[in-house]
């Protein structure tokens, strides 16, 4: 008898290996480093993490481990997304933590090792690697919501996060293991193959309702309503850079994972999937912005808003044409550039035990600090979807694709909340420059680390939203393959 | 000559730059605002010049922008006789109003200026636009800064009315924008070219819901009753450049809308919406110059003879012939320049007393009589008396619309003319003649140099277009020809609006200056 190994083809994942094993590094030189000096850890993380996304191959198709990843352009665009996330993350951290007095160097080997986990998400072919993607993921994400200690709220948070998140990732192992019931593989493109063979595949109820437990996993990760529950809480109580991380990289995971098994191994539920997210992105809108309207607390505010986006993000899903699915990819690239920009203000704004939140804290904000104020509203004008921005060109493509696959209510939906959620971005604008302070502003600390942050932010707001071209089209060139 | 719309669009953002990068000295700033508008308008000036008197679209730039999975945008400009009299009243107006502010605004001043040159670059930019993508961008691009001139330098009530500035606007062309897609669908793969979407031939049960998208969007924008309730709250809590920018050009986008891009891309739609339009038309006259004629703020009954005005505009557009569009469209002009400069009085006095009563005046024709005299032929500017440009606009609109099917709309509107007099005399009077009462009132000094220079140039338009308005119809008839071509020929179904085209020279009006 012959034993055949698996081809390895280790090439097919450079930056999950390279980024492990710099996360592993840092975990045993963070005993090495000083307490006070744990800023170091952070930019050992982010060349570890430049250096990733230098590996990143472009326009190549490789497999690997016997069919369980592929790299392929939509896993690079989505690892990209990945990495400038987690960069961003580290960029904003720096000071927060010290100032919350939770000052730990694991908190970089664990963004790291999110990162991977997201990664590989992007790269599954076989259910079970986005089984163990997300796991790895999800388990560092549980410390990081909790990771300042000493706050009842960030405890919260983690516990919270931790315990719904559990469940529901119980039910996306639920599902896959119906699907493999039905089918009797959990390789993505085997799945659709015989799905397609074989009627009673297709047919059998177990695949269907595997289908739908599936969806269920999912739309807890990427928080869709009326799986959302878990997020205004999880972000508020989170350290706000966690918050920014969270609501930008794991939600594009999610959706990684969702487009690839939806679109390539699900081709014969088509009908049935698209009629559901059509529901779902119309709740996951309405509901996020509606409850949005109404939030004082800013972090919670963008929470809502987060949900509400990702329910944009879903029309493009639905569509699930050319269009609608490179604006899929293209609007998650322009949120995390939107959102962590956002976060980085608040993040500035913030003082230690997080008391200045409330958009009435941001009164005065535009006269006081004119460049900053600026920048905030760039990312708020492009979080509405108001042209010159990424964000208008994402929703436009978002928009059209649903329209043309025929969708027109499901966009005219679409509009009528983003006009909606315009109302509680202009109210944080309204504040900043319309209002007039209770008190002095005077707590502002600028970090170089930040203002970088701030910076790459505003270009990837601004650059696409004037000339998409390159983005556009890469994105277009990045749909999933089998 | 090739890039020169580009140029005169984008002169104004160079100066957004080029304030952001200096240091803060309220002066300084203000001078180069006022140079960089000058400059635009300058460099515009030879789009009159230059301007062949055809239907054609003319500086035609054309360069591929956006070209990314199955869409295609281009970087397209050009301009016809429509939109060549919109872009020349734009660089006009923003000088004007950028002068009004050097003492009206104190505060944040290079905040200020940057707000008002990166308005100039949306409105241009929205009149040159051929590519109907490219015009969204630019159209949307208009809300940012006004949003904020009305928010940040507006009066007590301005966040509610920034704010509901912004949402109305906005609702309604996020529908125009899904509306936009669908055509882009319809009409296949290609450009967003506005000429190419002229030919699609859609049904007239699709033009029906897509009309009615493009048509909320420029609506609310022109405003029409009932949309209209965020223009008087706007408009009075503008500060003055904010008011005289909204009035004159802003305004105009929505009809310039409904010209460029409704009509000609929906005509089965045009010709079933016609009696609905025209009736929302004339209601909107009636009864904005009834609550014109009981306003105690003259800057709110300024803001209601916007609507009275604009409804004459929408009237004639509709009429869908010769006289009927170049009358609404030299409306559009005359509204511009009239309202603009009736903002502009109501700011010198209100600069003055902190007021804009009616009742808080009375009498001021004796204390500043210069003011006294430009506010006059201004009010007679817009209530449209024979010699201003006021009464060609108004009396092409209503002859064409009583030569067309909408006689009947055109017989009740023409009382609008008369109650436009009642409310603009009536306030004339009470703020100008009578006693000098109010002791407050005493000290008032009339217009200074900069005040006058302000007015001078909209005064001598009122005359010039007044009197010989020749040159500027005829730069436009070659497109309004080709624009009622295009809307009636495409007519499949539906009611046809129909008159024979008139030869504008045979009409008395035409040549004022020659004897016959």
């Amino acid at each position: 008898m012959e034993l055949a190994l698996p081809q390895l083809n280790f090439i097919s994942i450079m930056p999950e290996t390279l980024l492990s094993v710099v996360a592993m590094a840092l975990l045993l030189v963070n005993v090495l480093v000083k307490s006070e000096e744990k800023a170091y850890l952070g930019y050992l993380s982010l060349a570890g993490l430049m250096g990733a996304l230098y590996t990143v191959p472009w326009g190549e198709k490789i497999g690997g481990f016997g069919g369980m990843v592929l790299q392929d352009n939509f896993s690079s665009f989505f690892t990209s997304i990945f990495i400038l996330c987690a960069a961003m993350t580290i960029l904003i951290s720096d000071g927060y933590f010290k100032k919350e007095g939770c000052n730990h160097g694991e908190l970089y080997p664990l963004i790291l090792f999110a990162t991977v986990g997201m990664m590989f998400m992007a790269k599954a072919t076989d259910l079970m690697t986005v089984f163990l993607g997300l796991e790895v993921l999800s388990v560092a994400l549980y410390i990081l919501a909790g990771f300042n200690r000493d706050s009842v709220k960030s405890n919260e948070a983690g516990l919270k996060y931790f315990l719904l998140g559990a469940f529901s990732t119980g039910f996306l192992l639920y599902g896959m293991a119906l699907i493999y019931g039905a089918t009797g593989t959990t390789k993505i493109a085997k799945i659709a193959a015989l799905a397609a063979q074989n009627g009673a595949v297709a047919n059998n109820t177990m695949f269907l309702v595997g289908m739908l437990l599936m969806a269920t996993g999912f739309s807890f990760k990427i928080a869709a309503a009326p799986f959302h529950m878990w997020t205004p809480d999880v972000y508020e109580g989170a350290p706000t850079p966690i918050t920014a991380f969270m609501s930008a990289g794991p939600k594009a995971a999610g959706f990684a994972a969702f487009l690839r098994v939806f679109l390539i191994a699900l081709p014969t539920l088509t009908v049935q999937w698209s009629d559901l997210l059509w529901i779902l992105a119309v709740l996951t809108m309405t509901i996020g912005n509606i409850i949005a309207l109404s939030q004082d607390n800013i972090k919670r505010m963008l929470a809502y808003s987060s949900i509400a986006h990702a329910g944009y993000a879903l029309v493009g899903f639905t569509a699930h044409n050319a269009a609608g699915v490179s604006g899929v990819l293209f609007y998650l690239l322009s949120y995390t550039f939107m959102n962590i920009g956002a976060f980085a203000i608040i993040v500035m704004i913030g003082k230690k035990g997080e008391p200045n939140n409330n958009v009435q804290d941001y009164a005065g904000f535009g006269t006081k600090r004119p460049v900053l104020a600026m920048c905030f509203s760039i990312f708020l004008f492009s979080l509405a979807g108001i042209p010159p921005t990424a964000g208008f060109i994402g929703k436009f493509y978002l928009f059209a694709g649903a329209v043309q696959q025929g969708y027109i209510w499901l966009a005219i939906i679409g509009v009528l909340n983003s006009a909606a959620s315009v109302y509680y971005y202009l109210r944080v604008m309204v504040y900043m420059y319309m209002k007039k302070p209770d008190e002095e502003f005077n707590w502002i600390t600028l970090s170089p680390a930040i203002m970088l942050c701030i910076f790459i932010a505003v270009v990837g707001v601004l650059i696409p939203g004037v000339i998409p071209n390159s983005v556009l089209t890469l994105a277009a060139n990045s749909l999933p393959l089998p | 000559m090739d890039y020169i719309l580009s140029l005169i669009t984008f002169i104004p953002l160079a100066g957004v730059l080029l304030l952001l990068v200096m240091p803060r000295n309220d002066a300084l700033q203000r001078y180069t605002a006022l140079a960089v508008s000058l400059a635009a308008f300058v460099v515009s000036i030879p789009l009159i010049t230059g301007f062949q008197t055809n239907a054609d679209y003319q500086f035609v730039e054309n360069v591929p922008w956006i070209a990314a999975g199955s869409f295609q945008m281009n970087y397209h400009l050009g301009i016809d006789g429509i939109s060549l009299w919109l872009v020349i009243l734009t660089t006009f107006i923003m000088p004007l109003a950028i002068l009004s502010t050097f003492t009206a605004v104190e505060e944040k001043v290079k905040e200020y200026m940057i707000c008002l040159l990166l308005l100039e670059v949306g409105m241009l930019g929205a009149f040159v636009s051929l590519d109907l993508f490219l015009f969204y961008i630019f159209w949307e691009l208009m809300l940012i800064p006004m949003y904020f001139i009305i928010g940040i330098w507006g009066g007590k009530n301005r966040i509610y009315a920034a704010v509901k500035f912004f949402i109305y606007t906005m609702v309604g062309s996020l529908l125009m924008l899904i509306a936009i897609m669908y055509v882009y669908f319809k009409a296949g793969a290609g450009d967003f070219n506005i000429t190419r979407f002229y030919n699609i031939g859609l049904d007239p049960a699709t033009q029906t819901w897509l009309f009615l998208a493009f048509a909320l969007a420029f609506a609310i924008k022109v405003p029409m009753f009932p949309l209209h309730t965020w223009l008087p709250d706007a408009h009075t809590e503008a500060p003055t450049a904010g008011s005289v920018i909204l009035a004159a050009v802003l305004l105009k986008m929505g009809t310039y809308g409904f010209v460029r891009f409704a009509m000609p891309l929906f005509p089965d739609a045009t010709a079933q919406f016609t009696p609905l339009i025209a009736t929302l038309s004339v209601i909107g006259i009636i009864y904005a110059s009834l609550v014109a004629m009981v306003q105690e703020d003259v800057k709110k009954l300024v803001a209601y003879s916007s609507v009275a005005h604009l409804g004459f505009v929408m009237l004639g557009v509709f009429a869908l012939n010769q006289q009927g569009i170049a009358g609404g469209m030299l409306q559009m002009l005359n509204h511009g320049i009239s309202t603009g400069a009736l903002f502009l009085i109501v700011g010198f006095i209100y600069e003055r007393r902190h007021t804009r009563l009616i009742t808080d005046f009375g009498g001021l024709s004796k204390q500043m009589p210069v003011f006294a005299t430009i506010f006059m032929i201004v009010t007679f500017s817009s209530i449209g008396l024979p010699g201003t440009n006021g009464f060609v606009g108004e009396f092409l609109v209503l002859i064409g619309s009583f030569e067309s099917d909408l006689r009947w709309y055109t017989i009740i509107a023409s009382s609008g003319v008369i109650l436009s007099a009642v409310y603009m005399l009536w306030m004339f009077q009470r703020v100008m003649f009578g006693e000098l009462t109010n002791p407050k009132n005493k000290t008032l000094t009339d217009l200074n140099g900069r005040e006058i220079l302000i007015m001078a140039p909209l005064v001598a338009l009122i005359f010039v277009m007044g009197l010989y308005p020749i040159p500027f119809i005829d730069k436009m008839n070659p497109a309004i020809e080709k624009l009622i071509t295009q809307t009636k020929q495409k007519q499949v179904a539906g009611v046809a609006i129909s008159s024979e085209p008139v030869d504008m020279q045979a009409l008395p009006i035409w040549n004022p200056a020659e004897p016959k």
